[in-house]
Order: C-alpha cells, then sequence, then structure tokens
C-alpha cells in the first residue's frame, strides 16, 4: 500500500525484489516438500507397490495427501475401491484450489488448462494465492509447480528404490514413519490458528475412533473411508464473520 | 493384489484425481461454491488423515496392535507441537520404532 507514494526507482526495485522473495519461497518450499518424496516412495513399495508404480503415481496422481491414502489402504490390505475412494475423498480439495486460481490463472486453450490442472495442489494454491498481486501468483504457481514436481518425483523414486534394500529394523522404522507421516498432514489443520480448529480436532477424533471401532468388522481399508461420517457427527461449525480459509 | 490390479488402482486413482483437479480450472464456480461441498472439502481431509493415522498406528489387518508404531507416533506428536520441520518429525518417530524393535526384539 505504501509503495504508491515512493519515487518511481524504488517502486522498480520493490517489484523487483517482490518477484525475487516470490521466486526464492517458491523454490524453496518447492524443496522442502519434495523432500517428503522419500518417506512416500518407502511407504509405497512398503505396501506392495513396485517402484515403477510409486514413481507413476508421483507423476500422474501428484497429490500428496491422496497418494499416502491410497498406499495407507493397500498397506493395511484395503481393495481397489476402498483405496481409489479414499485417494478421490482427499483429492477433491484441489476441485476447490482450481475455483480459485481459475480466476487467477486464467489459462488461456485446453493445453494451458490441463496442464495447469496437473500442479493445482495444496502448495501451489497457497502460494499462488500469497502474492502480492496476479503476474506474481502465476509466476509463483508455476515455479512452486516445477520445483515440487521435480523434487516429488526424484525422491519418491530414491524413496521406492532404498525401501527395497531395507533390513528389519529399517523397515520397523518405516512401519512408524508412515503414521508419523499422515499426523504431519493432519496437524496444520488441527492448530488454533487454522479455520474452524475446533470443528475440525472433533471431526478428527471422530475419524479416529470410527476408524478403530469398524477395523475388526469391516473390510481393510473400508473403516478409512468410513470415517468421514465424522463429518457429520461432529455437527456444524458456527457462523462467524470473517473466517479464513484453509 | 496381482501387479497389474495394483496397476489398475495407480492408474485409476491417478485419473480420478486429475479429473477432480481439472475439474475445478473448467466448471462454473457456482457450481463448487456450495455449502456441502465446502463443507466436504473443509472437514473430510481430517476425518480420512486422522482415520489413516490411527489404521497404520494401531492396527494390523483386522486387529488392533499396541506396538513400537504408537511410540514412534507419540514422539511425532511432541515433534509437531514443538514445531519441528516435517523431515526432523518422520527421523524421530522412524528412531523410535527402531529402537523399540530393538529392544523388544
Amino acid at each position: 500500500m505504501r509503495v504508491r507514494a515512493l519515487p518511481r526507482v524504488v517502486r522498480v526495485s520493490t517489484a523487483a525484489a517482490a518477484r525475487s522473495a516470490t521466486l526464492r519461497d517458491a523454490v524453496g518450499l518447492g524443496m522442502a516438500v519434495g523432500m517428503y518424496g522419500v518417506a512416500f516412495g518407502a511407504a509405497a513399495v512398503g505396501a506392495g507397490l513396485d517402484p515403477w508404480q510409486a514413481l507413476a503415481m508421483s507423476a500422474l496422481m501428484f497429490t500428496g495427501a491422496s497418494q499416502f491414502a491410497l498406499v495407507g489402504v493397500l498397506g493395511a490390505g484395503g481393495g481397489a475401491l476402498a483405496a481409489v475412494g479414499s485417494a478421490l475423498l482427499l483429492g477433491s480439495r484441489n476441485t476447490v484450489y482450481g475455483v480459485r486460481l481459475a480466476p487467477l490463472l486464467a489459462p488461456r486453450g485446453w493445453l494451458r488448462r490441463t496442464a495447469a490442472a496437473h500442479w493445482v495442489i495444496d502448495e501451489t494454491t497457497a502460494m499462488a494465492v500469497a502474492a502480492p498481486d496476479r503476474e506474481l501468483g502465476r509466476l509463483a504457481f508455476w515455479v512452486t509447480g516445477a520445483t515440487i514436481y521435480l523434487g516429488w518425483n526424484a525422491t519418491t523414486l530414491v524413496g521406492a528404490l532404498g525401501a527395497g534394500a531395507l533390513g528389519e529394523t529399517a523397515q520397523a522404522a518405516l512401519d512408524s514413519i508412515v503414521p508419523a507421516a499422515f499426523l504431519a498432514l493432519l496437524w496444520p489443520r488441527l492448530r488454533r490458528t487454522a479455520a474452524h480448529p475446533r470443528v475440525q480436532r472433533r471431526v478428527a477424533l471422530g475419524g479416529a475412533v470410527v476408524a478403530l471401532a469398524m477395523t475388526p468388522v469391516v473390510p481393510a481399508g473400508v473403516q478409512v473411508v468410513l470415517a468421514v461420517v465424522a463429518v457429520v457427527l461432529a455437527g456444524r461449525p458456527r457462523r462467524t464473520g470473517g473466517e479464513g480459509a484453509a | 493384489m496381482s501387479n497389474s490390479a495394483l496397476w489398475a488402482v495407480v492408474l485409476a486413482g491417478s485419473l480420478g484425481c486429475y479429473l477432480l483437479k481439472l475439474a475445478g480450472l473448467s466448471v462454473p464456480a457456482a457450481w463448487v461454491e456450495r455449502p456441502w461441498v465446502t463443507r466436504v472439502v473443509e472437514f473430510v481431509p481430517a476425518a480420512l488423515l486422522a482415520a489413516l493415522v490411527a489404521v497404520q498406528a494401531a492396527t494390523s489387518g483386522s486387529r488392533l496392535v499396541v506396538d513400537g508404531r504408537l511410540v514412534g507416533l507419540a514422539v511425532a506428536a511432541v515433534a509437531l507441537a514443538l514445531r519441528a520441520p516435517f523431515i526432523v518429525v518422520l527421523v524421530l518417530a522412524g528412531a523410535a520404532g527402531a529402537l523399540v524393535h530393538l529392544l523388544a526384539g
């Protein structure tokens, strides 16, 4: 806001600084997120996929929570429908991100749109929406998307090939890493600064209880999908004036 | 599950997730910005992720099991509460699980 009052030279250098700050943030986030790929690759192979299937998921599905969910359900002994169903349920938030990004990206023609769609995920949306203007928003989207895509696929392959060589103790370590990875994905939604943290916590607790209670009675993996009833059980969020977006 | 069945799961899941992304960029905003859609998108991830945490940490097949994974999960929770980076959380959880395996084994 204050930029308008500054002389032109300062404005230009501020714009350049904003551009390089956006680039730096996008690449930094991309590299950090890319590291998760090791955990995913190892988890996928631990669940019975071969390294090429793990890599195909990172290249083609390219949405972390859905990928972890699919291999999580398979790893728990679940069937195809439960595995794909949980991935799609988690992937549905990308539809809403796309709606939010459409006016910002305004992809012209089907080629750009089909390309842009592949990279509509949590991180690219967060970076694009947080950018100070539309041009930087687009830059942030494409740079974050490219960095994460490369890092995520490369580290998936590393994790998938590495997991095959694990001994028994390393396998026990991996067994502990997978639930911890899900907890790390869940955690930001439960923080006080998240939107509706109380409802989120009730939903999370309910989801865990439903899943554990259903484990002995339903086929493996189905309890994960059934956990969505916790959303209904937790009740509606109370309406507040300025609720933040996720 | 056979290898070709796994490929089918991988490809069907990937195609579905891609179409969900493409839909967001393609359909009118009014189709998606309905209260029940917003509610699903806002809260379903918490339910599913918590269910996956519970199933991955405390079950084996159709049984509830207590082992080193719960210790690893507790360590991860403490690390997250202390705002440790993701990779540190995973390393600590893995180390805890491996330690329990060594001590118990």
